[in-house]
């Protein structure tokens, strides 16, 4: 069973957040990921933060819901403002740490109010004028869902990967860590792809 | 009963050391309700269940399911063939239990409401219903491996091809899987390491070596694998 699952699970819910189509919703979360990048000095991501954790309580996520989304990125977050407060002062790093979770926040509130079954839809709709150039929309939506359900699944190969060094007394070992985590991130791609074909999704 | 043809079939694998032959010649008709292929580790059993959907094709000879090459077109084998994978979380790829569901039905089903009744339906019916909005990932093995099934059965195949599906599950969850096979309309190949199971088939085949060691009864071909694996 998944310890932490960070992204793309869904939470019925019937907030105005859920009730918004999903093609409206994943151009807002695009518009306002841009912006918040776009975002200078430290206040302004702080606001973004804050609102952004507003948006996502006034959508019902629980609480317990968004620290799991921004757990895993905990260490890479805090090793990244540590970086950018040595280099370049402390107002950059809160800069760079708030608009880092501040994005997570919006990715973990869309894909909770957000049923995967509808993003394909929005999607696939989203991309249809594009058929004309030989683009293929279902495939498309399909890669958009795959890489969010990768997402946990990859944390999983990690765990178990770390509890596999753990228990041969080579959690030091960097080698022990790795090859094993991107063996197995390569077989589980292979195994998705397997499942696919055979419920023939993708053949057409 | 739909009609699986085997005919003449190899299929060999490229390794460091060679080509490694997997199944040599294999010929074989199969029509029964339930077919069980059982033998050891390595033995070819899988690649032949495999064949059966087009997850593999042959390197010589042809495999055919109602008359359609599985290399020729294995979209349309497919559309027939379903296939439940050992592991079944390899095999769920969407993120909640409705959703994969959902995922089967989206090509047959392009209406949203009518696909979200048939979801509901469908997890009602394997006992599903109260984990829709659950993660896939968060399910036991055995409520995994249902909703593999479902997941299988809700493209309405003629065929369920099932490769070792109670393997890493526990003895109430194997005998709920197990029970929810045998009891499909659709013509099942059964891959497994349960004699108990393979006894309840209506014809049974011992793979060996990549090829056909026996083939009958379910009761004559237990007896010869038992034999097989404790000769030294």
């Amino acid at each position: 069973m998944r310890r932490s699952l960070p992204l793309g699970t869904y939470r019925p819910g019937s907030t105005v957040w859920h009730r918004v189509p999903a093609g409206p919703k994943l151009a807002l979360v695009a518009l306002v990921s841009i912006a918040v990048v776009a975002l200078s000095g430290p206040w302004l991501p702080m606001a973004a933060l804050v609102a952004a954790l507003g948006v996502a309580l006034w959508a019902r996520v629980p609480p317990s819901a968004v620290w799991r989304g921004l757990r895993p990125f905990l260490i890479v977050v805090a090793i990244l403002g540590a970086f950018q407060w040595w280099q370049r002062g402390w107002p950059v790093a809160v800069e760079v740490v708030a608009t880092t979770v501040a994005l997570i926040v919006v990715g973990t509130t869309f894909t909770a109010t957000t049923a995967m079954d509808r993003m394909l839809d929005a999607i696939v709709r989203g991309l249809g004028p594009l058929r004309r150039v030989g683009v293929r929309p279902e495939k498309i939506a399909l890669a958009f869902s795959l890489m969010i359900n990768a997402i946990p699944a990859i944390f999983q190969i990690a765990h178990e990967t770390r509890e596999a060094a753990k228990a041969r007394g080579l959690e030091r070992s960097l080698r022990a860590n790795l090859s094993p985590m991107a063996i197995r991130t390569v077989a589980h791609a292979y195994d998705t792809g397997a499942a696919l074909h055979a419920r023939g999704i993708g053949d057409d | 009963m739909a009609a699986i043809s085997f005919d003449d079939v190899t299929v060999t694998a490229e390794s460091a050391a060679g080509d490694v032959v997997i199944l040599h010649d294999v010929s074989v008709e199969l029509t029964e309700h339930r077919i069980g292929l059982i033998g050891s580790n390595g033995s070819g059993k899988s690649t032949m269940a495999r064949l059966v959907n087009g997850l593999v094709t042959p390197s010589a000879g042809t495999v055919t399911v109602d008359g359609i090459d599985v290399a020729d077109d294995g979209p349309a084998v497919r559309r027939r063939v379903g296939f439940v994978f050992t592991n079944p979380a390899a095999q769920l790829v969407m993120p909640t239990v409705a959703e994969d569901i959902a995922l089967s039905l989206r090509r047959r089903v392009p209406d949203k409401a009518e696909r979200e009744r048939r979801v509901t339906a469908i997890l009602d019916s394997y006992g599903l219903a109260h984990l829709a909005a659950s993660s896939v990932h968060s399910l036991s093995g055995g409520q995994q491996q249902l909703l593999a099934i479902a997941g299988v059965l809700a493209i309405e195949p003629t065929i369920v091809v099932a490769d070792e599906p109670t393997t890493l599950l526990d003895l109430r969850n194997s005998r709920t899987v197990a029970e929810r096979l045998f009891a499909l309309e659709q013509q099942l190949v059964l891959v497994t390491h349960d004699l108990d199971l393979a006894l309840q088939c209506d014809r049974v085949i011992v793979v060996e070596g990549g090829t056909i060691g026996f083939d009958g009864d379910p009761a004559a071909a237990v007896t010869h694998y038992r034999e097989t694996v404790a000769a030294p």
